[in-house]
């Protein structure tokens, strides 16, 4: 029971990483119905810049942090001009091969910015278990995901009181449910498209900074967008909630199989598996368990 | 048509022109051409960018300091192909056309790209160097001639390791728990069947947990390690994988000093993101590390100070860095080899498979290349593609590579009837009729 449980456990706060890199996806979605397959790249690009900024400056974590905050945010209004405005009333498809296209500009560009070196990212919490919980109950907790638990907690609090309490956020809401109402009350959609591309730049850059104390800031991070897609699926691509929800379903239920199903079949499964778990959940709730029903009159 | 759009038109045709009379490297005078297919970007590329930072830097330094192999100027060309198969095919098939004597010989630097572009190899006549990596049984020339597992290979590593682990265990295994923890590859696969002949020979308990790629999240496989106890893991590792694995370690309670890598789980780029929680690591090494030898010291005075060609000094004396300085220096040696034999003129691939099937660099030699002891003597045969079969650890000490043992060798005799096995197995299912091709 006492494994069982540090599995479970351990599941539910891996699925809050996942979670972190699905809510970004799910702020752009939500406010333009743009599948941004640039978010994974966006957290490279974000955290890179961080330990970039980090190294070569060696200014105070706060002021790197609003430096690569301001980075971010440039990003997402360039990518507004440049990318989205001029694809504007394009078919949805159109608008994903676009951010295709920006996940290797935004690779490439990191890259060439700061280099394709490993680096070390300390944000001074150690990945290690707390002995409370070890020396009482013998279950291995992280020090380091419980804290990645808390930042969760507190951004999605924050991103709720940002779309609820806020004239931006109302405003946002207004776009995503219909943007042609939402022009025509006088809502400016390219700023809010800018807005909610540069807040997706600022989930990227929690995100970034977590899984990059984790492993080290690497290319690699690029695939943590792999984690959040089944997260997406299950949870629903417009539902803040249905990611953290998702997540932790994702997180529990890919651990718990590799860890009791994996050694009868090979093992190695839990890549896949997430999937198997999302794709079953589409045959139940194709708009996922938070995601918004869709009525087309035909 | 306006005068500027006349002009730009003009332009364009004399450098179109001018490109389609260029001569190819192959026809420069007394240049010996060098295809390489690198990666410097993309998941691997902090590995890559070190590996072919050090090949690159050799060559240099052979131009600048040497004037060429016997005045022979070495150039080269670098293909990027993202340790990605499909790009190193593509890669192959373009560095193959830019000479008429071929590319002299492809690193592949991916077990990948090795095993996509094998059976190429032979129908073009272009030699493969894998140093390190690649198919294990390739080692046997008489089945495999047109590639060359140089140095040691994975079997070599894994028979290493498991001897260097009974090494600290005072000889015994008997009874003893050790995980293999294997990247779910090709690459992560190539142990599985030494160590198993191992673990019945010498009585201990192997279990073997796949990590599926990139590996960027193993707190389940660490879970189950924590319930099974074992008292070594082998990490077969690559790229984020190897840094994982060290963070869930530590987070899981397990010791790092129980823990021995491969020779591509092994580098600063693994330990350096791993941070604190990689101190007393082990890891079996093709090479040693640092500056500390008088070839690292000549490509400095060289090649980064007096011609500032180098590449990136922050990777001078690095694991990676070293072993592409090794892997440029035997490339380079068997140039010189094969020159013996076919003259003081640039070489042709195939010649170069003689050069490298008779390659001798032996200690006086690594002694005179300013190399010392950074990496074994090596004499390759036809029977012996690797001509080493060394391995040597190292510990992580938090800041750098520490020596943790001299060059030694795993189960030769096991690792060697076992190659001869498969290879034969794959001469059978193929219809090769293995034998030595001579020159």
């Amino acid at each position: 029971m006492q494994f069982f449980l540090e599995v479970l456990i351990g599941g539910l706060l891996a699925g809050v990483m996942y979670s972190l890199v699905a809510l970004g996806f799910v702020l752009i979605y939500k406010a333009s119905g743009v599948f941004n397959f640039a978010q994974g790249a966006m957290v490279f690009f974000a955290a890179l810049t961080f330990v970039g900024l980090q190294e070569k400056f060696g200014l105070p974590f706060g002021v790197t942090l609003a430096l690569s905050l301001a980075a971010m945010v440039v990003l997402g209004v360039l990518t507004e001009r440049i990318v989205l405005r001029p694809l504007v009333n394009q078919p949805q498809i159109t608008l994903f091969m676009a951010t295709i296209g920006l996940t290797f500009f935004i690779e490439g560009l990191a890259q060439l910015i700061w280099g394709t070196e490993v680096r070390r990212l300390d944000l001074g919490i150690q990945d290690e278990p707390i002995e409370a919980l070890m020396e009482r109950f013998n279950i291995l907790v992280s020090r380091f995901d419980v804290a990645a638990a808390l930042v969760a907690g507190v951004l999605v609090a924050v991103l709720a009181v940002f779309f609820n309490k806020t004239r931006i956020g109302r405003a946002l809401r207004a776009v995503a449910d219909d943007h042609q109402a939402a022009m025509a009350v006088g809502i400016p959609l390219k700023q809010i498209w800018a807005i909610v591309w540069s807040v997706a730049g600022f989930v990227a850059l929690v995100a970034g900074l977590l899984w990059g104390a984790r492993n080290g800031v690497q290319f690699a991070l690029t695939f943590v967008a792999l984690k959040a897609l089944p997260v997406l699926i299950l949870g629903g691509f417009e539902s803040i909630l249905g990611a953290i929800v998702g997540g932790l379903i994702i997180g529990a239920s890919e651990k718990l199989a590799e860890v009791y199903l994996g050694p009868m079949i090979g093992g190695g499964i839990e890549g896949w598996f997430a999937y198997i778990m999302a794709l079953l959940f589409l045959l139940v709730r194709p708009e996922g368990l938070f995601g918004e029903k869709h009525i087309d009159r035909v | 048509m306006t005068k500027s759009w006349k002009s730009a038109v003009l332009v364009a045709a004399a450098a179109a022109a001018g490109l389609a009379a260029a001569p190819p490297a192959s026809a420069q005078q007394n240049t010996q051409f060098i295809g390489i297919t690198g990666y410097r970007v993309g998941p691997y590329g902090a590995n890559g960018a070190a590996f072919f930072g050090g090949f690159i830097d050799y060559l240099n330094l052979v131009n600048e300091r040497d004037g060429g192999v016997n005045g022979v100027k070495l150039t080269w060309e670098e293909c990027e192909t993202e340790y990605n198969n499909a790009k190193g095919v593509e890669c192959y098939e373009r560095l193959k056309t830019r000479s008429a004597l071929g590319p002299t010989a492809i690193h592949p630097m991916s077990t990948g790209i090795t095993y996509a572009i094998m059976e190429k190899a032979p129908v073009d006549k272009v030699p493969l160097i894998t140093l390190g990596y690649g198919r294990t049984d390739a080692t046997d020339g008489r089945v495999f001639p047109w590639v060359f597992p140089l140095m040691s290979n994975y079997w070599d590593a894994a028979t290493g390791i498991v001897r260097f682990i009974a090494d600290k265990e005072a000889g015994n295994l008997k009874g003893k728990k050790i995980v293999l923890l294997y990247h779910d590859s090709a690459y992560g696969k190539e142990p599985h069947s030494v160590l198993d002949a191992e673990a019945k020979k010498l009585g201990f308990e192997l279990r073997m947990i796949p990590v599926p790629h990139p590996g960027n999240e193993q707190q389940s496989q660490w879970l189950q390690i924590r319930q099974y106890k074992p008292d070594w893991v082998i990490l077969w590792g690559w790229g984020v994988m190897t840094a994982t694995a060290l963070q869930t370690a530590q987070k899981t309670g397990f010791p790092r000093d129980k823990m021995v890598g491969n020779w591509w789980a092994g580098a600063e780029v693994d330990t350096v993101a791993a941070g604190p929680a990689a101190t007393g690591y082990y890891a079996a090494s093709l090479n040693l590390a640092g500056k500390g030898y008088p070839v690292v010291k000549d490509v400095e005075d060289v090649v980064y100070k007096k011609a500032n060609k180098g590449q990136d000094a922050k990777l001078v004396g690095t694991v990676l860095w070293n072993r592409g300085l090794a892997a440029a220096m035997y490339t380079v040696e068997a140039i010189r080899r094969a020159q013996e034999k076919y003259g003081k003129k640039p070489i042709t691939s195939e010649q170069m498979r003689w050069g490298i099937e008779n390659l001798d660099v032996n200690a006086g030699r690594l002694k005179a290349l300013g190399f010392n002891t950074m990496v074994p003597p090596v004499k390759v045969s036809c029977e012996d593609h690797g001509g080493s079969g060394l391995v040597r650890f190292q510990q992580w000490a938090g800041s750098e590579w520490k020596i943790a043992s001299d060059w030694m060798k795993g189960d030769s005799a096991m690792v060697r009837k076992m190659i001869e096995d498969s290879a034969a197995k794959y001469a059978a299912e193929k219809g090769i009729k293995p034998g030595c091709m001579g020159g």
